[in-house]
């Protein structure tokens, strides 16, 4: 090889001009392939973390707003009632849909619930945006992904999701498809839970609410009712621990919002609701002194006022006193009652205790109560047993805790409050509508009412603990007439009722008796065993304990016979 | 492997351990397990969706892989005469295999690219691609001792019949490769700039050619230039993957976006390196092809050479630029031109092409103690010297 170098002198020369000039535009081509590959990183940082050309190819995904995921809401303990999870959404731009009728056939396998023709239609527009199907599951996700087809995309949104299903659905309400708060909470907090700020707690207890609406449910069931209401408030600070509107609905899938199901009976019902009204009736005749502790009221014979008579359901053609109109419910007593108290401080007490205004709550739902317009002298005293005047269950929970609660009316609240404010409003002398006497001696007949075995709220008693309440059986207004049959049927505890925590109604619409009832629909049977098994379920989980010994005998029946399984304990 | 292999071990392997660029080799195997990875991640969607087994494209991914790297390293072994030798040979193959393509291959996609072999479909046009660049490296080089060689006119006639071939395919893509491939060799084998210049204009004008004579090539010009005008879906896509990946990624096999890029197992792979390794590992890779490049340049940087510079920078210049189109395609730099990114895509006979180019690459790129040693002269020129 030696002699392939030693050739001319020119040529190697030459040559090594050649491979110089040649190792120079080498490196001229790899200079200029670097630049290329410093364009190529410097475009990259730009898409991946800069996101300059972002908007370029989202042009056509229209609004591309950031949505927030809507904040989560808690119940009173921190149990989670509803939060937001990412979900994808379908959509399409028409015009890179070759054929529409293959894509067509392909989605209707994946989204069989989906109307073949529509998305035919959406397809085969010239639209560049059409949502096909919002919220779709993650299987369906993955399927249409798979399918592979130019012009079908996703877009991220956030779902509702409420671990409690149907539990709580009047309470938190729903969102609707762009997560908007339609009813409830949901609607109530709407701005707030969409900043996703922190959780929202709310005072409902998620294992009292359960109680509630299990034992709602199944006396529902059990009457065949049209529907049940049901709320627990604590009589000290107007905290609601569980509201439940039967029949409820699923906040998922949400239908016809005309739907009787969509109502909320406790805040947006407007009910007649009969004998429960007597204890406001007695209490109102107290304060006022427009009675005497001790006057005697004839019941013995039907109270004519013009063209109408008042009878009794159960009739004891008897001269009662006032503890013994509220247990026999003698609507005639409480006429009469009434009729000592008179129109004018009827009206005012109905004011005092928020009868005539609506109940502002943090639930968008509520309603006004409906007063008799103008007032007749017959109202003065159908009103006192609760008839031709209609209320929402949640002004009647609200009006009985100041009953008892030594005569203070509260505000009810859905959503827990950081601080604890009860004993200040407790003692807000401007809020008393009652004094702490009269509200003494309502506590005391009411807790007559359930252990007394003449007392028409029996099926409430629970043992071990002190129950007050008063059942309500209204006959139901049915196209302007009063219904001999159709009742609404209910009972108003309050427990314990020494010293009041909570007040609880229990309400079914239309209950049909039957055999193990003896053909009874009335309060006692239907409303009074609901807040009986209510309180007896929810007194442990409250940490109340029950008195074991035989002290609540003596309270109740001031020394005579002991029952004899109170002292077996 | 350094205990194994001292620097006296004059075993073939152990000289070979000691001259090859070990820095080079090491870049492409880790490219090659980034190719592993992302066709793994990648091609499931792709394969379900034209109807075969999940794993299709990997397994056929991997059985190409042996074979290529089997080559590489048998070629780096080889001196620079076998080579030449090799490459003509492979050349003389590829071109005969392209003359029948358009007759017996098959067609997808619109273009007759594929011949059938062994149950395997290959491309003449890979391989032709670097036995046209050591091939023609050689012809020009033997100008550099016999003036009357007319080297670069028997290249000229060779690529001109090769792009022929491409054409006939027909193969845009290829065929500007392949044009890079023959230019970048002139250049440096010292044409005169005003040649140079013309030559520019000449690719200009077969650009223009390209785009008036094939609708597809015009239309993806046009959509370049104006995104609303047509279908740019597989980019925006890519786009879209990028943006998705940010700066660590989705995580392996997280992406979304790639499940609804047809070609994402080979021309948009980086779109879902984009995705689901994110800008970071992304940059790595491209750092990867930056080092290989740069470390090529100062391999070859005393090399005497010309066969050598010239067979280097054209091997080196399509490995590059097939890496520059695909990435750029995919990042919206130029318009989309379908092409795989090398060692990384899937791809059966682009990666044994592959093996061998970079295998020929490595061996051209040994250090040898007779490295400023030009490669021996003849005086005459005949047929029978090629091969002997």
């Amino acid at each position: 090889m030696q002699e392939d170098e030693a050739n001319s002198s020119t040529i190697q020369g030459e040559r090594h001009s050649l491979i110089d000039q040649a190792h120079a535009r080498f490196t001229t081509v790899v200079v200029i392939f670097s630049f290329v590959f410093l364009a190529i990183s410097l475009r990259l940082i730009d898409l991946t973390i800069l996101g300059v050309d972002k908007a370029d190819y989202h042009q056509k995904k229209t609004i591309d707003k950031k949505v927030n995921a809507r904040s989560d809401i808690t119940d009173r303990n921190g149990v989670l009632l509803a939060s937001s999870l990412k979900t994808a959404s379908l959509f399409a731009d028409p015009k890179m849909i070759d054929d529409p009728v293959k894509v067509a056939d392909d989605l209707i396998k994946i989204l069989p619930e989906e109307p073949y023709g529509k998305i035919l239609q959406k397809l085969q527009s010239n639209k560049r945006f059409v949502w096909l199907k919002r919220k779709i599951s993650p299987n369906q996700h993955y399927a249409i992904n798979a399918l592979g087809h130019p012009g079908l995309d996703f877009r991220e949104e956030y779902s509702r999701i409420y671990p409690q299903n149907n539990l709580m659905s009047h309470i938190i309400g729903y969102t609707d498809m762009d997560g908007k708060g339609i009813a409830g909470i949901e609607s109530g907090f709407n701005n707030l839970l969409s900043e996703n700020s922190k959780d929202l707690k709310l005072t409902i207890d998620t294992r009292i609410q359960h109680i509630l609406h299990k034992s709602l449910a199944d006396k529902m069931k059990e009457f065949k009712a049209l529907a049940a209401s049901g709320i627990i408030m604590n009589a000290k600070n107007g905290e609601i621990i569980a509201m439940v509107s039967l029949p409820d609905f699923n906040p998922h899938h949400i239908g016809d919002p005309k739907d009787i199901k969509y109502f909320n009976n406790n805040l947006s019902g407007l009910f007649e609701m009969g004998s429960t009204f007597k204890a406001l009736t007695i209490a109102n005749a107290i304060e006022t002194k427009s009675i005497r502790k001790d006057q005697l009221f004839d019941a013995t014979k039907p109270l004519k006022s013009g063209r109408f008579s008042i009878n009794d359901y159960h009739a004891k053609k008897k001269i009662m006193t006032v503890p013994e109109t509220f247990i026999y419910s003698s609507n005639i007593g409480t006429a009469l009652i009434s009729e000592e108290t008179g129109k004018e401080k009827i009206l005012e007490f109905y004011k005092k205790i928020g009868f005539t205004d609506y109940i502002n709550t943090e639930l968008p739902e509520k309603a006004k109560p409906r007063l008799p317009n103008p007032w007749r002298n017959v109202d003065t005293l159908t009103t006192s047993y609760g008839h031709g005047i209609s209320v929402t269950p949640l002004h009647l929970v609200r009006a009985m805790a100041a009953m008892v609660n030594g005569g203070y009316l509260l505000d009810p609240s859905f959503v827990k409050s950081e601080h604890d404010a009860i004993s200040s409003i407790i003692t807000n002398t401007e809020n008393q509508v009652i004094s702490e006497d009269t509200s003494e001696y309502i506590r005391q007949i009411m807790e007559l009412n359930v252990v007394d075995e003449r007392g028409s709220g029996g099926k409430a008693k629970v043992e071990g603990y002190r129950i007050g309440g008063k059942t309500g059986s209204a006959n139901k207004v049915i196209n302007g007439k009063y219904s001999d049959k159709k009742l609404l049927s209910s009972f108003i505890g309050a427990f314990p009722i020494n010293d009041p925590q909570y007040i609880i109604l229990a309400i079914l619409d239309e209950p049909i008796g039957h055999k193990k009832s003896w053909g009874y629909a009335t309060g006692g049977w239907t409303g009074a065993p609901v807040v009986g098994k209510t309180i007896e379920k929810m007194a442990p989980i409250l940490n109340i304990a029950p008195i074991l010994n035989n002290k609540l005998n003596n309270i109740l029946h001031k020394g005579k016979k002991h029952d004899a399984s109170f002292r077996a304990n | 492997m350094d205990s194994s292999f001292t620097r006296t071990d004059r075993s073939i392997l152990g000289l070979w351990w000691w001259t090859i660029d070990r820095f080079t080799l090491t870049a492409i195997l880790i490219l090659i397990l980034f190719g592993c990875f992302l066709v793994s991640s990648a091609s499931p969607p792709v394969a379900n969706r034209i109807g075969l087994d999940s794993f299709h494209f990997v397994y056929k991914h991997l059985i190409f892989l042996i074979p290529s790297l089997i080559a590489m390293f048998l070629i780096s072994m080889m001196n620079r005469k076998m080579i030449w030798r090799l490459a003509t040979l492979m050349l003389i193959g590829c071109f005969g295999a392209l003359l029948i393509t358009p007759f017996i291959g098959a067609e997808i996609k619109g273009a007759t690219r594929w011949i059938h072999l062994f149950g395997f479909s290959i491309q003449p046009s890979e391989f032709a691609k670097p036995a046209f660049a050591v091939t023609a490296a050689w012809l020009i080089a033997k100008r550099q001792y016999d003036a009357k060689f007319p080297g670069r006119l028997i290249a000229s006639v060779i690529f001109i019949s090769i792009i022929f071939t491409f054409l006939m395919q027909p193969d845009f893509g290829m065929s500007v490769i392949l044009s890079a491939i023959f230019g970048v060799q002139i250049f440096l084998s010292g044409l005169s700039m005003s040649l140079i210049l013309g030559m520019v204009v000449l690719g200009i004008i077969g650009i223009f050619m390209a785009y008036t004579m094939f609708p597809h090539v015009a239309s993806r010009i046009d959509r370049f230039l104006d995104p609303s005008t047509g279908d740019n879906y597989q980019v925006e896509k890519s786009l879209e993957a990028f943006s998705k990946g940010g700066l660590f990624g989705t995580g392996p096999a997280q992406g979304e976006v790639k499940k609804n890029l047809p070609d994402a197992h080979a021309d948009f792979i980086f779109s879902v390196a984009g995705e689901e390794l994110g800008l970071i590992l992304t940059l790595i890779i491209v750092a990867l092809f930056i080092a290989i490049l740069i470390r090529t340049l100062t391999r070859i940087y005393d090399s005497k050479d010309l066969f050598v510079i010239l067979a280097v920078s054209g091997i080196l210049t399509q490995f590059t630029l097939q890496t520059l189109v695909h990435m750029c395609s995919s990042l919206r730099l130029m318009p989309a031109k379908g092409m795989t990114l090398p060692f990384i895509s899937y791809g059966g006979s682009s990666m044994l092409a592959l093996g061998i180019g970079m295998g020929m690459l490595l061996a051209l790129t040994k250090k040898r103690n007779t490295d400023n040693m030009p490669i021996p002269d003849r005086k005459s020129w005949s047929f029978k010297s090629v091969f002997n």
